[in-house]
This record gives structure tokens, sequence and C-alpha cells, in this order.
């Protein structure tokens, strides 16, 4: 692979999360490089999706700090962690489900569009321009994802596969510099697991995007991350390459399983 | 046959992204407007001016306020009469209290003190949503019908808040007569609608969908909620703050905030129900079904049902026959006449052969 992994560009330093009693998150450090694709593994309910949520700032965590960039914040609104370029999917999807795709990825690029309602209700000069140029922005997104055909088919009608793609592709349209995905492969079937893997690779191949993963099919995992966080009762217990994952006993007992 | 897209290409995103984007939806809307402008005014008489045309054309402004805010953003609200109390309030008092105030300036600023109202009767839409935020919007309902009758400023002083339209009058033309105050209604509501179609297909329109749909991840991609739903108040109290003022100045002539009750306001909501969530021309069709209903009944029912039934039996069949068909548009089409509409659309393109 041409792409260069590079300094660390996100640092989690000692979160802690819990809601009431519960205690979602413990102490948890680790940190993701430019470029790279990290996998935050562990079994159900261990805190995969909460760390994500911490990351954009729906989750406000009790105690730690994060540093995105040389900035370091507790916590943040989730509005703000998108304007500073950290775009996400969600397990369940989250698309808009009476739009279009067209206008589902459309919604992606808000935050580069700087004109207003009043400009809006004209729809003339500026406006017009605007929507033209980020219609051509998304149309390179579409062609990126091979969703041609159903650009202007309401989300709602679409496979589950193709929502998920769709999903990804709102995410891409704000040319994020750094992408969560919460288990973008769940209820795939073989191929459309294969399409996800290649469309992964090459933004962060092409775009040289960093990416922040949740997913269990440990075969992909173990594939295409560079590093893995192992999370297992909100509470770190591995942290590295995938062959030193795979051998950690921890693991093994944890997550993977022995075969007796 | 004739509603065929085949052949129009599209080689451009500016061609793909007008607003009307198939060829006979352009040509049928210039019919339509040209029709209501010019024929409608050499034939129609008194009575459907003044009755019909002129209520239609000002309940589906008020609902394309209303749609606004609930069809697109996803805001219940039972508040639309009394923001358009406010802006009939509004713009009597600009007319009377600034001279030489020009009309079309007054109605629009009657529709900013609107606007100004719902943002405000809006806040609590940042922490409540659904049933609960229906319920704060009731509190705006009772609270500016009850200030407007109480304040006796805003109805310079007369007994129960009744005020009396002024002439109206622009450059010097006066809109005395029926034909006139049609066509300055028509006007009004012919653009008001299509800046309103312009801002739900462009940036605004998405994020106030986008709220709708999912406001978690719309606020991750970096849609700021509180804006967005604020926005999405005043634009929709705008509007239904127009609607009110064009009630007092080109239907009514002379009103009272009890006018604006929550009845009115129940109706602007069975409007957009039955025209169509979320759609700008439902608006119309829903405004123009519930205006047009009653009066079909009225006319038909005695002549179909002859000496059987008496005049109360038809005044309360108005109400069954609304109730019905507003559980029927729930449960069949949640999407009303609209997507009756487009469904209907959908099949005259693949006409005669569906395969």
């Amino acid at each position: 692979m041409a792409r260069e992994i590079g300094d660390v560009v996100l640092k989690m330093e000692g979160i802690s999360l819990s809601f009431g009693g519960v205690k979602a998150l413990t102490n948890i450090s680790f940190d993701v490089r430019e470029h790279e694709i990290r996998s935050i593994i562990g079994p159900n309910g261990a805190g995969k999706s909460s760390m994500l949520n911490v990351i954009n700032g729906v989750y406000h965590p009790q105690e730690g700090q994060v540093t995105f960039r040389g900035e370091v914040r507790r916590d943040m609104e989730p509005h703000k962690a998108a304007k500073q370029g950290i775009a996400r999917t969600f397990q369940n999807i989250a698309l808009f489900k009476g739009m279009s795709v067209l206008d589902n990825i459309m919604t992606g690029r808000n935050l580069k569009m700087t004109c207003n309602l009043f400009q809006h209700a004209l729809h003339w000069g500026a406006a017009r321009k605007e929507e033209i140029e980020h219609r051509r922005k998304v149309e390179e997104v579409i062609d990126f994802l091979e969703i041609q055909s159903i650009r202007k088919t309401p989300v709602g009608r679409l496979p589950y596969g193709l929502q998920k793609r769709v999903e990804l592709g709102r995410a891409l349209a704000a040319e994020p510099s750094l992408l969560l995905l919460d288990e973008p492969m769940a209820g795939m079937n073989v191929e459309e697991k294969q399409d996800m893997c290649r469309f992964i690779l090459d933004v962060n191949d092409q775009f040289g995007t960093t990416i922040v993963l949740i997913e269990h099919d440990m075969g992909v995992v173990m594939d295409i991350s560079d590093r893995v966080v192992v999370l297992d009762y909100g509470k770190k217990i591995g942290d590295g390459e995938p062959d030193e994952v795979k051998n950690n006993p921890d693991v093994i007992s944890a997550y993977l399983g022995t075969s007796h | 046959m004739l509603y065929r897209e085949a052949g129009q290409f599209k080689a451009s995103y500016e061609a793909d992204q007008q607003i009307f984007p198939i060829l006979q939806d352009r040509v049928g809307v210039l019919l339509l407007i040209g029709f209501f402008a010019l024929a409608v005014p050499l034939f129609a008489d008194q009575y459907w001016l003044k009755a019909i045309l002129i209520p239609v054309l000002i309940f589906s402004l008020a609902a394309i306020g209303l749609n606004i805010l609930t069809g697109y953003a996803g805001q219940l609200s039972l508040g639309s009469a009394a923001f358009m109390a406010v802006g009939a309030f509004g713009a009597y008092n600009f007319m009377l209290r600034i001279d030489g105030m020009p009309f079309l300036v007054a109605i629009l600023l009657g529709g900013l003190c609107a606007a100004a109202v719902g943002v405000l009767f809006g806040l609590p839409s940042l922490r409540i949503k659904g049933f609960y935020l229906a319920v704060a919007t009731l509190a705006a309902q009772f609270f500016i019908v009850w200030a407007l009758v109480k304040i006796e400023w805003f109805s310079n002083y007369s007994s129960s808040g009744v005020i009396t339209a002024q002439e109206i009058e622009i450059l010097g033309f006066a809109f005395d007569g029926p034909v006139s105050k049609y066509l300055l209604t028509l006007f009004v509501v012919v653009v008001m609608a299509l800046l309103a179609k312009n801002m739900v297909r462009s940036t605004t329109g998405r994020m106030w969908m986008a709220v709708r749909d999912m406001d978690v991840a719309a606020e991750v991609i970096g849609i700021r909620l509180m804006r967005t739903k604020l926005t999405a108040f005043a634009v929709s109290s705008f509007y239904c703050g127009v609607a009110g003022a064009l009630y007092a100045y080109t239907y009514i002539g002379t009103v009272e905030p009890e006018g604006f009750n929550l009845d009115l306001s129940f109706k602007i909501l069975f409007m957009i129900i039955i025209g169509g969530v979320g759609s700008i021309m439902g608006s119309f069709l829903g405004a123009a079904f519930i205006v047009l209903l009653p009066i079909a009944l009225d006319v038909t029912v005695p002549v179909l049902l002859g000496d059987l039934v008496s005049a109360s039996f038809v005044s309360n069949l108005q109400l069954i026959v609304f109730g019905g068909l507003i559980v029927f548009f729930l449960i069949v089409e949640p999407h009303g006449l609209a997507r009756l509409w487009q469904i209907g659309k959908e099949k005259l393109r693949l006409w005669p052969f569906p395969h």
C-alpha cells in the first residue's frame, strides 16, 4: 500500500463514561494515527459504540480527555465535531427515510454550503451555483460507491445493504479527515461485505481518510486493520497489531474463544 | 400517453435540478396560473370569487406555513390560527399607525411579527417533541387570542378586539372589488408558494427534513438543531402571518381575535393531513378540499336525498364525513391527496404498457 501512516491525530486519555450506576467505559486510553485503519472490537455491550459517541461528542465522558489534531477537550457538541472533520455512520442505519439517496448525500455537504435562507428561497445566482457545484461533488461520491442507478430513489425503499452504502456516502460527502464506522458490515452477506471492504480500503487509500472501525467479523477486522483495540466490559484488554491481538490470551478468553 | 418523460434527457445538473424537471409539469403549472389569473376573473361570479377562490388561496398559504413546520421540519403545531391572528393584527396596526404605509409592506411586516412570536413559542421545541410540543403550541393558541382581546391597544381600543381592515390601495389603485382582491391574493400566494418550493428543495429544506427524520444523525453531520428548528418556526409563522393578514384584508374585512380560534388551527391541520404532509402542492389540494367539501355536500345531499333529510342533518353530515375522511387518510394514505396524485402520475408514465 502506498499510503504512509503518520503522526497521532486522535488521542483518548483516561476516558471514563457512566450512565447512573452503569459504567460504560472505564479509564480507556488509545490513539489513532493519520491514515490508519483502527478497529475497535469486543463482545456485545463492551462499550464500542459508546467510544465512538465520545469521539464525536454525542456522549460526554465524566473523566479523561480527547485530543483531536492538537485540540484538547473532554466533551463537545456533535456539530462541532463535524466541523472539525469527523464524520460517522451508525450501527442501526440512521438515514433520513423520507428523502432520496441524492438528498441524503447532499445533506452531508451542509457544512460546506454557505448560502442563507433568503438566497435559497429565491434560488437564483449564488444559491443556484452552489447547489450545482455541490451536486457535482455528490455525484463523485455516488460514482465512487456505484449507486448511480438509485440516486432518485427514496432511501426507505432500498435494501439494507444499499442503505448502509448510502449512509457511508453521506459521511463521505462531508470529506472527513476522520471517519467513524459503526459496524458497517453487520447483517450483510459475503458479497456485500466484500464490496464494503473494498470501499473502506479505497476511501483510506485514495482520500487518505483515517478510519476508526467497529466490526464483529474477525476475518474482516484482522485483514484490513492496521491496529486493533479490544474492549470488554468497558475496559481495554488488548491493543496492537492484528497478529498481536489474535494471540493475546485475555482477548482469546474474552472474545475470540478457545477450542476445548 | 401525453404524460411522458421519454426523450427528455438531462444533460446538466442544472437541467436536472429545475423546480419542475418534467416539461409537462412546467407547461401545466403555467397553464394553471394563466387560467386562474386571466380566465377566472373574466368568468367567475362574485360568489365564487368571494366565498370560494379567495379563501382557498388564503388557507393554502396558511397550510403551506403549517406544512413547512409539521410536514418538513416535523414539529407538530396547533397554533397556526394564533400566528394568523398576529399577522392580521400586526398588519392592521402598521397600516393604522404609520401614515402612507404601503399595503404589501404592511402584510410583510405583519408576517414578520408572526415570525417573531413563532420563534418565541418555538423555543420549547428544543426540549420537547411530538404531542408535548403540540400542547406547548396550544398554549400559544390560547395566550395570543387572549392577549389580543385583553390588550386593547392592538385593536385600537375597539370593543372585544374587533378590527375593520382599512381600504387597500397600491400605487394609487384601489383594490375594492372582488376581482381585484382575488388577483392580489393570487399574486401573493403564488409568489410565496414558489419561494416555499425553492426553500424546501435546497439546503434549508434538506436540513428541515433531516431534523424531522433523524435528529441525532442530523446533528452528527453538522446540522444545528436549535437553529434549524427555530428557522422552521420563523418561516412557518411568517407564512401563517401573511395568510392571516390576507384573511383580514381581502377575505373577511372585519375580524376579531376569537375568529382565529383552535377550530381554525385544527382546520389547517386537517388540510395538510388530507392534502399531503410534506408537500407544497398538497397544501393547495387540502385547502381546496376542506373549503369545497361542505359546499359540495350542501348542494348535492338535498338533491340526492330530497326531503328525506333536514338541514341540520346536512350540517351534521359534514362533521361525519370530515371525521371519516381524516381517519381514512391517516390509515390508508398518510401522505394525502398529493401522494395519490403522484401515484397517478407514476402510473401515467407507464400507461398503457405497465411492464
